[in-house]
């Protein structure tokens, strides 16, 4: 397999590039500056690209490589790849499900506690002396309250599960009614929003989702309402978002994901109701490798001719 | 007469001069130190209690307890204020205590014990926030919440990329030390992630499922994390000691939303530091509120203000127990979160 070409879209993983290094002949697309010549040049050697959730294959990219077999990510979100593209070409496509799911709820209900409990807040209290001179403030209590969750697939159900042990009723707004969960539904976000107070954005990113968390379901939200992200930073009208908290229209927000990272709004650096995060809800060492083994895993069995691993339908 | 009295009391109009006379027929409770939020707690209940607030005079405290307290019968107090045998022996009508905490380790209960004195707490009001402060704390360490957090609002996340990867929960062997109300929390929630629950306390519980450890050792050496949430006394001081950190390893995190005393913090300090423990969070400290300063330049430690039991939610429910506590006691019915009852 030393022959095939493969393309790593951005830097993801050290232990990702080693790995696929010893197996294909392994491009990576950043160290070169003059990206269309790169692409003239080696478009008959191309077999696969691997991508994340910064970077993946869009149309453009795709037409660039007529030998292109298989976009491999190393994500679970698939928003970075042009799937319709892909399904016309029979380009095969592979994510991470599952590895992840654990990790990122467990960093939701982290999110929310650091948020309501203003963790962050109470340690730059103590490291400045702050304590000395007084007590913190009186913060919000999260067992019991209303968790409104949005898109109940594996993450989402995950998150559920971890809110009800802290005896949180739940309840959720997904394309569908799902017939088999004990949670209510809500058949819109503004819905979901009016009659909840933490929400959490926890579906895929696709044009329909885009700005799902906009002006009307902020205001629904509410000065009491807490916001956790940990899909995608375009989910969430992001100078919507910032506006709101800055008035103080939204009660707080734990954001793992922004619209340009790694830029995050400068405004949000002074609140104490906020909890900025730099893309980590799969960031655990375990979780990372384990992703990464399903990336090789499922290319050396393309290109062996054997089932795919994980295979996006 | 009326003229006159107007005359011999210029400053007070007489429906102060009413209210205050009708304040004086309330029954008295001594507060020496504000707990917090006694203001809110005072205004809400000033139609049913007097109190003798000893930190507003200028007298001494044992010359305000001799001239104010002598008929006093019941004492409002926080963790803040030690109830010492020498403090009792001055105000000899006390009858009942009752402290905002949920911890006892400031009061001297066997002194009570001899004289008879009834003590209330805060019962269970605080337990879900410790734990879910307890589990946060956790959740922070291994995800590194708060060290990202800070990351970004350095303007790292541009600068350097990635932070660096934090540990998975799911699996993790969780001891709790003090299976009471706040770690039978504890455990109901982190079972939610998947971790595995074990316990120390002072004698095994029949009806707990989770594997029990007859010493603090022996669950930190089966423990990949110790959630400190037992109280503090003569037996718990310094439990965790270095025998138990070493037991614990490198990789092991300790979370302590219970008593700074618990732990020997000069040592779990020279363990953070020289890397032979993997984190901590920390609501509690031996000298509060003065934390050992190494612990500030440590990235896999959370640093937090004793927060862990105040949310506004509790707060309002703490005043509300605190006073029916009191009316309890003053109509001679049975205190609702009795430590020890000789009514």
């Amino acid at each position: 397999m030393e022959a095939i070409g493969l393309l790593m879209a951005c830097p993801m993983s050290s232990y990702l590039e080693e790995e696929l290094d010893k197996r294909f002949n392994l491009f990576r697309f950043w160290n070169f500056p003059q990206k269309q010549e790169f692409l003239k040049e080696n478009r008959n050697i191309i077999r696969a690209v691997v991508g994340n959730a910064g970077a993946g294959a869009d149309a453009e990219l795709i037409d660039s490589l007529p030998k292109l077999e298989i976009v491999a990510n190393y994500s679970v979100g698939l928003d970075k790849v042009d799937l319709v593209k892909c399904k016309e070409k029979g380009i095969k496509v592979t994510n991470t499900p599952d590895v992840l799911t654990d990790d990122v709820a467990d960093l939701a209900i982290g999110l929310i506690i650091a948020t309501l409990r203003r963790i962050c807040a109470c340690d730059r209290y103590v490291r400045s002396g702050a304590w000395k001179k007084g007590d913190f403030k009186l913060t919000t209590k999260f067992t019991g309250k209303s968790v409104g969750i949005i898109g109940l697939g594996r993450i989402g159900s995950a998150i559920a599960k971890r809110a009800e042990a802290f005896n949180c009723p739940i309840s959720y707004y997904s394309r569908t009614e799902k017939r088999d969960t004990k949670y209510k539904y809500y058949p819109t976000v503004v819905d979901l929003a009016s009659n909840c107070q933490i929400l959490v954005v926890a579906c895929p990113l696709t044009e329909e989702t885009r700005h799902i968390i906009n002006r009307q379901v902020i205001d629904s939200l509410g000065p009491k309402g807490v916001l956790i992200n940990i899909g995608r930073g375009p989910h969430v009208d992001e100078p919507e978002l910032v506006s709101a908290l800055v008035d103080g229209r939204l009660g707080g927000a734990g954001l793992d994901v922004f619209e340009n990272e790694p830029e995050v709004p400068k405004e949000l650096f002074s609140l104490d109701n906020v909890v900025l995060l730099p893309h980590v809800g799969s960031g655990t060492v375990e979780t990372r490798k384990a992703m990464a083994d399903l990336v090789i895993g499922n290319l050396e069995a393309h290109f062996m001719n054997k089932p795919l691993l994980t295979p996006v339908v | 007469m009326l003229a006159s009295a107007s005359s011999l009391l210029p400053a007070l109009s007489l429906g102060k001069y009413m209210a205050q006379a009708q304040q004086e027929k309330l029954p008295q409770v001594l507060v020496i130190r504000p707990p917090a939020g006694f203001k809110t707690f005072e205004e809400r209940f000033s139609k049913k209690f007097q109190f003798v607030k000893a930190w507003e005079s200028s007298l001494s405290i044992d010359l305000f307890l001799s001239n104010h307290a002598l008929h006093v019968t019941a004492l409002l107090c926080s963790a803040g204020t030690r109830v010492t045998s020498d403090l009792l022996r001055k105000v000899p009508s006390i009858r009942l205590i009752v402290t905002t905490s949920a911890g006892l380790n400031h009061i001297d209960l066997t002194e009570c014990r001899c004289r008879g004195i009834s003590v209330a707490d805060a019962g269970d009001v605080f337990s879900e926030d410790v734990a879910d402060t307890a589990v946060g704390l956790f959740i922070d360490v291994l995800r590194k919440i708060i060290s990202s957090d800070r990351y970004v609002r350095r303007g790292l996340w541009t600068v350097n990329g990635e932070y660096s990867l934090g540990s998975k929960l799911q699996g993790k062997r969780v001891g709790i030390v003090g299976y009471g109300s706040i770690g039978s929390e504890v455990a109901k929630r982190l079972e939610a992630f998947s971790c595995i629950i074990l316990y120390n306390s002072r004698k095994k519980k029949p009806y707990v499922p989770y594997p029990f450890f007859p010493t603090v050792s022996e669950l930190a050496t089966n423990s990949d994390a110790l959630i400190i949430c037992c109280a503090l006394n003569d037996q718990t001081h310094h439990m965790v000691n270095d025998e138990v950190m070493s037991a614990l390893g490198r990789e092991g995190v300790i979370v302590n939303v219970a008593r700074g005393g618990i732990i020997d913090e000069k040592e779990m300090v020279r363990f953070l530091r020289e890397g032979e423990l993997k984190g901590a969070g920390l609501d509690v400290f031996e000298n509060e509120p003065s934390v050992p300063k190494e612990l500030f330049q440590l990235d896999n430690v959370v640093l937090s203000p004793h927060a862990a039991a105040f949310s506004e939610e509790s707060f309002l429910g703490l005043c509300e127990l605190m006073a029916a506590n009191l009316e309890a006691f003053f109509s001679g019915k049975p205190l609702l979160t009795p430590v020890m009852d000789f009514i």
